[in-house]
């Protein structure tokens, strides 16, 4: 009882000091229900201490009040912008929004074509290369360079007997764009030196380093030819056979594509290849570990492999380079001779011994995860597709599952991504996601503009969860149809109205 | 757990095994790897129930104790590093509390 009324006059008291405008008639209202309250209190008789209101939550508003009088001291109170005296205080949001942290804030992760988490099984196989087995694996006279060439090499036998190959045949480099750039450049280097093959050919929807080395290699003389794909994506088997010339050297195509995950028919195009002696390169950065790949059974002469794909570490990758028949190269980084010449420069264990480990770990997993993905995937895109004025961008039947990329007519894609800001997905590739051009793999498929601009690219993997799933679906589909409400051009197509016949005036 | 571990006391060991590794896996600060633990660790288990070839069992139960200690240093390692939860975890009660502030439950009399 004579608890209640300090703390109802104390709160009279704030409210008075937050308000002084109203102080008057406030004050009057607060006493009036601090009497009811003390006089509602002592008729009945309570033996516990009544809990306060405020104490299950943050002090925000006493906190507030601190901060706007360190404030007023220093002659930085801002009035609010509707000229009330609420004085606006920069740690009110703050502590407002710290009130409210006891749910996670954390975006979930759908983005697994850019990077993939470090799996905890191949950190615990880096760690010891981090701590106490620290030596130079090139140093050929001391245990400490043995032991930790030993585990380089048991690294570099995982990761050939991922793909089929002979572990001699294994470069390490720095990622998968080194390998592209190292694949490309390097055969194209050495036969312009006897220069009798100067013609290269790729397609319009490689990597950006693919297409960007190709570039390069036309200032140097180079003849490239960019094969356009067909609408689902896939190479026409026909069209690259009749861009091969006799002074072709080197084919490159890759084999799941990094934004759409269109799975490129391997065999047949390295058997072309191999029937008319041209060197078949594949960046195999989003395919290694995740579709079933033998070098052999491909005729595949030149492959690359990122690590941080597989859930390895970043900073590492790996170069096929077939030794029967030879593929020569000509070294971009030229050093002491590491890496049968190809790649000079100290390896670093850690990173190496954690991509053979995530190699190791793919290889035994593969028909776990692959069942799993397909599982998650289907469900996710049977839900997507279900809504209307949506479509799948690629071939449905030959894609990877991890990767689905659908695009949501009469939204915009940027728009729809800062609407799903809870969940971590991306529009097109992680290389281009700082323009804001739209992707040119979307455009290459023959897609306008505005269906280019308006996809999303969910891609999902080992450690996504059926509940992660299932709140992205919930999350789209409420607010595709909320941008979708507020879209005019939604209207007219909800009236019937065909868009391609409107005239739109110029102003 | 396979036939013939399914009496004796290599049942109970691979039942005790199962425990452990389920219970650790639960330690990882992260959403993500906690439910893969335990999702793949009931897979496993489950993929491997028919086995008979006690030397086969015996090779299982030893990777299953390797995992474990790899369990055990990953999620240490994980608690140091933690991150706020994921949008899809829920609050710390795991109560549902539509907009508004968390509260504690109202004690005392009504």
């Amino acid at each position: 009882m004579s608890n209640i009324a300090p703390s109802v006059l104390r709160q009279a008291s704030r409210l008075a000091a937050a308000a002084p405008l109203r102080s008057a008639r406030v004050l009057s209202r607060a006493t009036t229900a601090a009497a009811v309250k003390t006089a509602s209190a002592s008729a009945s008789r309570s033996y516990v201490t009544e809990t306060k209101r405020n104490n299950a939550d943050v002090q925000a508003e006493h906190a507030i009040k601190l901060d706007h009088r360190e404030m007023e001291k220093q002659g930085l109170a801002i009035s609010a912008q509707d000229g009330s005296s609420q004085h606006v205080s920069p740690m009110a949001d703050v502590l407002s929004n710290a009130a409210v942290m006891d749910e996670g804030q954390r975006p979930i992760y759908l983005d697994m074509q850019a990077t993939t988490p470090v799996d905890p099984r191949v950190l615990d196989a880096m760690m010891p290369y981090f701590t106490n087995v620290y030596g130079n694996p090139h140093s050929r006279t001391h245990a400490y360079g043995w032991e930790t060439d030993k585990a380089v090499e048991e690294a570099r036998k995982h990761i050939a007997d991922l793909i089929g190959a002979d572990p001699k045949e294994i470069i390490f480099t720095s990622g998968a764009t080194e390998s592209n750039n190292m694949s490309i450049k390097g055969v194209a280097r050495f036969f312009s030196r006897s220069g009798k093959k100067k013609h290269i050919i790729t397609s319009q929807t490689e990597h950006k380093c693919v297409l960007d080395s190709c570039r390069h290699l036309q200032d140097e003389g180079f003849e490239v030819t960019y094969l356009p794909v067909k609408s689902s994506g896939l190479i026409d088997m026909a069209e690259l056979e009749a861009a091969i010339r006799p002074d072709t050297a080197i084919v490159s195509i890759m084999a799941v594509n990094n934004e759409i995950g269109v799975i490129q028919p391997l065999e047949e195009i390295g058997k072309l290849c191999r029937s008319k002696k041209v060197f078949f390169h594949t960046d195999a950065a989003q395919a290694v570990g995740k579709i079933p790949l033998d070098v052999n059974a491909m005729n595949i002469d030149l492959m690359s492999i990122s690590s941080h794909k597989i859930y390895g570490p970043k900073g590492i990758g790996a170069c096929y380079v077939r030794r029967r028949p030879r593929v020569r190269l000509d070294p971009i980084i030229s050093g002491g001779g590491q890496e049968r010449g190809l790649r000079s420069g100290t390896l670093a264990p850690p990173l190496v011994v954690g991509f053979g480990e995530a190699c190791r770990i793919a290889k035994d997993e593969m028909p776990y995860d692959s069942k799993r993905i397909k599982y998650l995937s289907d469900r996710l895109l049977n839900g997507l597709l279900s809504m209307e004025h949506t479509s799948q961008n690629g071939d449905p039947k030959h894609f990877y599952p991890g990767c689905v990329n659908v695009s949501f007519a009469y939204v915009e894609g940027e728009s729809l991504l800062m609407a799903l800001k809870d969940i971590a997905l991306s529009s097109g590739s992680a290389c281009t996601s700082a323009s804001l051009e739209p992707s040119y793999v979307l455009r290459a498929l023959g897609n306008s503009d505005e269906s280019a601009h308006s996809s999303i690219r969910f891609g999902i993997g080992r450690f996504t969860t059926e509940q992660e799933i299932d709140y992205v679906l919930k999350a789209v589909t409420e607010r595709v149809g909320f941008l979708r409400e507020l879209s005019p051009l939604w209207e007219l197509v909800q009236e019937g109205i065909d868009l391609n016949t409107i005239q739109w005036s110029q102003h | 757990m396979s036939t013939v571990a399914r009496t004796g006391e290599s049942a109970g060991k691979v039942l005790s095994l199962y425990r452990q590794l389920l219970r650790q896996g639960n330690q990882f600060s992260s959403y993500n790897f906690r439910e893969y633990a335990k999702r793949r660790t009931r897979d496993a288990f489950r993929e491997n129930k028919n086995v008979e070839d006690p030397r086969k069992v015996q090779e299982l139960v030893q990777k299953g104790l390797q995992n474990l200690q790899m369990l055990k240093r990953q999620t240490v390692i994980s608690q140091f590093y933690q991150q706020d939860r994921l949008v899809v975890e829920g609050g710390l009660s795991g109560k549902d509390n539509e907009g508004g502030k968390l509260r504690q439950k109202d004690t005392g009399w009504d």
